[in-house]
Order: structure tokens, then C-alpha cells, then sequence
């Protein structure tokens, strides 16, 4: 996206939505293997039985990191000064996720504007799963 | 009661290496659609140097090593019992394929909330790459589910 279209972000615009498929155990398996975050609650139903859950569940950061492409599919990735989370609930096997934003703020400095987004991940049945924000440095 | 004097210990420093192949697998894991971030062409084609790292995949620098969770052994956490409670990025420069980048950490704050019924530790670390430039800074924060 061309740098003008960006700079037409106003306070309360909403960035496109991104829909995940369904969380499959492979997603979760295959995440523990690239992220090298292999807490067996991620995946071996017997630890997560023993740790008091009734599942496996979903890597945290797994969740983040489909939020983040929400960011970078609008933003360039290098005017993305900061991004948190936080992580509200569990995220389950067959949740069926959106992530969104918002710009909650803009803040011109000279020939830069920051924007401040909020950032939220739900599932199909309204449960948040994690709230986030970002912050977007664009030179004009 | 966690032991409060472990605020500020700090950990070996790490050294990883930034594989493209790695890249391209993490790419592939979280599911991202921009060729960016697993096509060399073309990110060379749009003006980065090669495969660009995804804003969360420092995640995966901290896992590089024996004992990941070494800090949650020192303070006598059971690994069942934590769920990632806050993730926190500040990004200075870009990494790329091929980067060896540098990780230091420490554990932050140890603290309670809900009249004690909830721990929360947090865990910092900052990432230099080969070029000593900081790159970025993290703040994890895990959460004891007190069972």
C-alpha cells in the first residue's frame, strides 16, 4: 500500500480484519518446531491432562503472531515501533479466529505521525483471546 | 510466595544464528502471506537484502538453548503451571537472514495480584545484532496458575 493511502488513517478507522482457519493440534505441532517452544502443554494431551486442562491449547504467541500479520499487511513492517499482548483467554483446539484494529490516536511530530492502534483477537463465539496495541511511525 | 531476591538475575548470553530456512519455516507455521517473509527474489525485489524476520519471531531466540526455562526452574515453577500472560516488543532495526543476533536477559518483576491467588513474573531481554545495533527489546510475562 502506497504511503498517501496510509496517511489517510483517521482516529476510530478499523484496518481489515484477518480471518484464521480452525486451530488444528498439526498448527500447534508445527509452531512448537519453528518457534522452538516446546512446553509439552502445546502439545501432548496426557501433559496437558496432568497440568489440569482438558486439551492441549494454543501457543500465545502463535495467536500474536497471526495478529501481527493483520499489522504488517497494511504497515510496512519497519514503521512498526512497538506491539504487545495480552493474553485473556485460552485459545483451543477448533477456534476459529479474527483478528482486528483500530487507530485509537494520532500524534503528529513535524514530518512524523504516529499511530496508535488497538488490537484485539476473538473467537466465533465473541470470546476475547487477547488485546493488544501497536505503534505505527510514518515519515511523510 | 516466589523468592523476590531473584529480581535483576541475569542469564548467559545467547547467541543465534538467523537461518533462512528457519525463516521460512516459521513463515510457513504462523501462517503469513507475505512473500516477504519466505520468498527471497522477491523481497530482494522490493528492496530488503533477503528474507525478512517476522515481528514476533525474536520468540524464538530464547528457546535457542538447553534450559529455556531456566528462570522458571530457579524460582521453582512448574512448567504446567504457566500461561504467557503479556508479550511486549519495541523494534529498533530489521532483521534479516543470515543476522547473528545476540540476546540478553534478566528477570523483571515479581509480583501478586487477586490477594495473592496469582503470581506474575516477567522476563527481559534485549537483542543486538552482528553489527552491535540493538535491534529490539522484549518484556514476557508469565502468570502461575496457582491450582
Amino acid at each position: 500500500m502506497i504511503l498517501n493511502e496510509l496517511n489517510n488513517y483517521q482516529i476510530g478507522d478499523e484496518i481489515p480484519s484477518l480471518n484464521v482457519k480452525p486451530i488444528t493440534r498439526s498448527m500447534l505441532a508445527s509452531y512448537a518446531g519453528a518457534s522452538g517452544d516446546h512446553n509439552p502443554i502445546h502439545i501432548d494431551i496426557d501433559f496437558a491432562k496432568k497440568s489440569g486442562l482438558a486439551d492441549v491449547i494454543a501457543h500465545g504467541m502463535l495467536v500474536m503472531s497471526f495478529l501481527a500479520q493483520a499489522i504488517t499487511n497494511i504497515f510496512p513492517q519497519d514503521s512498526i515501533k512497538k506491539f504487545d499482548a495480552k493474553f485473556i483467554a485460552i485459545t483451543n483446539i477448533n477456534d476459529i479466529l479474527t483478528c482486528k484494529g483500530k487507530v485509537v490516536d494520532i500524534k503528529s511530530e513535524g514530518s512524523l505521525k504516529k499511530l496508535f492502534l488497538e488490537l484485539l483477537v476473538f473467537d466465533d463465539s465473541g470470546e476475547k483471546k487477547l488485546s493488544g496495541s501497536a505503534t505505527i511511525e510514518l515519515i511523510l | 510466595m516466589l523468592d523476590q531476591s531473584l529480581m535483576g538475575k541475569t542469564y548467559p548470553k545467547i547467541i543465534f544464528l538467523v537461518e533462512k530456512q528457519r525463516l521460512k519455516f516459521f513463515a510457513k507455521a504462523t501462517q503469513q502471506s507475505d512473500p516477504l517473509y519466505f520468498d527471497e527474489d522477491f523481497a530482494k525485489r522490493n528492496g530488503h537484502p533477503t528474507i525478512l524476520a517476522p515481528i514476533t519471531f525474536l520468540t524464538t531466540v530464547g528457546y535457542e538453548q538447553e534450559k529455556p526455562y531456566k528462570y522458571l526452574q530457579d524460582l521453582g515453577v512448574p512448567i504446567g503451571n504457566i500461561l504467557h500472560a503479556k508479550q511486549e516488543y519495541t523494534y529498533y532495526e530489521p532483521i534479516y537472514a543470515g543476522d547473528k543476533l545476540q540476546m540478553e536477559s534478566k528477570i523483571g518483576k515479581i509480583y501478586e495480584k487477586k490477594e495473592g491467588t496469582l503470581d506474575f513474573i516477567s522476563f527481559i531481554s534485549n537483542y543486538k545484532n552482528q553489527k552491535d545495533l540493538l535491534v529490539a527489546e522484549s518484556v514476557s510475562t508469565v502468570v502461575i496458575r496457582n491450582k
